[in-house]
């Protein structure tokens, strides 16, 4: 049974974790374990019948149950052999040590002396339980100290519940915009940073990759309500496909066949040949005929068949240009 | 019954751990209740299992001899300097860093792994207030299934073999692999190790791996050769600095995304010769683009579609060329 192991484990932390503070709140001793309060009751009366082997009823872990029952206060006596928690496990060490080390990589020169300190005293601490941690290496998405900047004023702004100005690059159409914005919150998802907010100019929520901001201005003015705006699900992703996006079929050559991993289809068919046959949303379709641009021969666009034709008249006068400016 | 083998197994953990000497299984039955009511083949039984149990929390049960003259009765404890976390005294400053850590992976299994670390650390009588600092908190996803079979191969050294399938083809094969460690590089998460069919260091995209991961033989039966550096083996995964520079006519108004890494026609003025200026027509601009690799630049300069014209190099230029034709034609479809 494992309820059994994961209530040994809890215990052998909620011991030394109430002698250290010599006494504490159940409801905040729920809270820094993560469960109900009513399981760290339970969790009590279990020590109720530990303590040191041998058959003396004087020898057991006191709980103190009134200050429990009457002010929902723990405290916890004659358990000094319970004094410090269980060594951190390898998965443990090593799961703590690899997220300090991503902190670091995020952090500014005025943080990163402290991640550093931190980061020796956990090491030093765990022993061979961090060895995997110097295995695990992590670059942390177009790390530029100009994106970690960038983030930091804009999380002030989210703090703040403050508007701001964007500078914003739209690949997809290839323009610079500039809007106002009313920010949400800053998060990474799919190995980019993004400012998720409500856009004026739009008029609804939009996610906005810090590497196109070209410039943020924290406004005075405060963010303004709407109704039902909440921190997007990015559960499955970046791309959110709507029912209204077009549903175009392409086939995919083995060259193209990243075109499937990195874009969401809704089917994905094998083809003889080692190419594949998939179904995408699209919301927009100049970012559709880019893409085909990019691919050329390596991929068709098999549906909608105007955009195909679409892809080959830029194609023709991309030609055209070239012919224009290139033999002068 | 939950309530019962916790206290079971709480006894038997105190018994072993305030005993200065290996206990014998007669007196750990003799002093814990259960053990001495039960049975003797369901004692042995519930022995093994509790012992276990201890073990797969990370307790260190050692087994030895009671009295070492004689080495015929084995028995157990657990030595307090193994089973106990080290002082670790974290200043508020520093404490705040290990609060915020707690947040950083985006991953259930490694999340869950970070806040066990963090309660253990707080038994501690570490106080975490993340408020106390001000800093950038980076986030760690890892949604490849293979994410978290091949983490746990690198952390117990166990070799493994997966289906792979190439970055270019629709060729899946199975690999053998010695992993030595795990890289995460935009996002994405590498897999850097030993491939025993090739035998020479090799690097697997995670998304690239099909299907299950398998254990291919015992935890800790290889060895990472010492002095072995994941960012010089992964350095290939790095984009190559931009110190190339193509020669671009862009349309005026358009190709915003180029001009991003692209001088200002003004600066290039100096070094362009005067013949060239002649070449520019009505409306369009001459710049000079800085690139990292001729397929980057190729397909960059493909998503413009007519609004870009490149002049040289000829190996960008005739690239793009072939494949503006290929979409010129392609056509009919099937």
């Amino acid at each position: 049974m494992s309820g059994a192991r994961d209530q040994v484990a809890r215990l052998l932390a909620l011991v030394p974790y109430i002698q250290a503070r010599r006494e504490v709140s159940l409801d905040q001793a729920a809270a820094d374990f993560g469960v109900r309060p009513a399981q760290i009751v339970k969790d009590l009366n279990v020590l109720w019948f530990c303590g040191l082997p041998g058959l003396g009823m004087g020898d057991l872990i006191d709980v103190d149950m009134d200050a429990l029952e009457g002010d929902g206060v723990i405290r916890v006596s004659n358990a000094d052999y319970l004094s410090r928690p269980l060594r951190l496990d390898s998965s443990e060490a090593s799961a703590l040590v690899v997220a300090l080390r991503a902190l670091r990589e995020g952090a500014g020169d005025d943080v990163r002396p402290i991640v550093d300190r931190t980061l020796n005293k956990l090491e030093a601490a765990a022993g061979d339980g961090a060895a995997l941690a110097a295995r695990v290496d992590i670059r942390l998405p177009e790390g530029g100290d100009v994106v970690g900047g960038l983030r930091q004023s804009l999380e002030r702004a989210v703090s703040e519940r403050r508007q701001v100005r964007l500078d914003y690059y739209v690949a997809t159409r290839d323009e610079s915009t500039e809007r106002v914005v009313d920010p949400v919150r800053v998060v990474t998802a799919d190995g980019h940073a993004y400012l998720d907010a409500w856009c004026h100019v739009a008029e609804d929520q939009r996610l906005f990759r810090l590497d196109r901001v070209s410039s943020a201005t924290v406004l005075d003015t405060p963010v303004e309500q709407h109704d039902g705006l909440a921190p997007r699900d990015l559960a499955d992703g970046i791309f959110s496909p709507s029912p209204d996006d077009l549903l175009a079929t392409l086939a995919l050559g083995p060259a193209a066949r990243w075109v499937a991993e990195y874009f969401p289809c809704e089917e994905v068919d094998e083809e003889p040949g080692g190419g594949l046959r998939v179904r995408l949303r699209v919301a927009d379709p100049v970012w559709l005929v880019r893409l085909m641009l990019r691919l050329g021969g390596a991929a068709r666009l098999l549906d909608p068949p105007e955009l195909g034709e679409r892809v080959r008249a830029v194609a023709a006068a991309a030609l055209e240009g070239y012919q224009r400016a290139g033999d002068g | 019954m939950t309530a019962r083998k916790s206290e079971r197994l709480l006894n038997l953990l105190i018994t072993l751990l305030v005993s200065r000497t290996y206990v014998s299984k007669d007196r750990i039955r003799a002093v814990i209740e259960p053990y001495r009511e039960a049975g003797d083949d369901a004692f042995e039984k519930m022995f093994e299992r509790d012992k276990e149990e201890l073990r797969s929390l990370g307790i260190p049960v050692e087994v030895g001899y009671v009295d070492r003259a004689f080495e015929d009765e084995p028995g157990y404890r657990v030595e307090r300097s193994a089973f106990e976390l080290p002082d670790i005294d974290l200043d508020p400053q520093e404490a705040a860093v290990i609060g915020l850590a707690a947040r950083v992976w985006q991953h259930a299994g490694l999340a869950h792994a970070t806040s066990d670390a963090l309660v253990k650390l707080k038994a501690a009588g570490v106080s975490v207030d993340r408020a106390a600092l001000d800093i950038v908190q980076p986030q760690l996803s890892a949604e490849e299934p293979a994410f978290e079979p091949l983490w746990d191969a690198t952390r117990t050294r166990t070799p493994v073999r997966f289906r792979y399938r190439t970055s270019t083809g629709a060729d899946v094969a199975t690999r053998h692999l010695q992993p030595w460690g795990v890289v995460c590089y935009r996002g994405r998460w590498y897999v850097v190790g030993h491939d025993t069919d090739r035998a020479e260091p090799r690097v697997f995209r995670l998304s690239r791996v099909q299907g299950d991961v398998a254990t291919d033989g015992r935890p800790g039966s290889f060895e990472v050769p010492a002095g072995t550096d994941l960012r010089a083996v992964t350095r290939a995964l790095a984009p190559a600095p931009a110190d190339r520079t193509a020669d671009v006519l862009v349309r005026r108004g358009a190709g915003h995304g180029l001009r991003r890494h692209a001088e200002p026609p003004e600066q290039r003025h100096g070094s362009v010769r005067d013949g060239d200026r002649d070449d520019v027509p009505d409306g369009w601009e001459r710049l000079a683009v800085r690139y990292a690799s001729t397929d980057g630049l190729v397909d960059e300069v493909l998503g413009y579609g007519a609004e870009v014209v490149v002049v040289a190099p000829p190996e960008v230029r005739d690239r793009v060329l072939a494949r503006l034709r290929e979409s010129a034609q392609s056509g009919v479809t099937a």
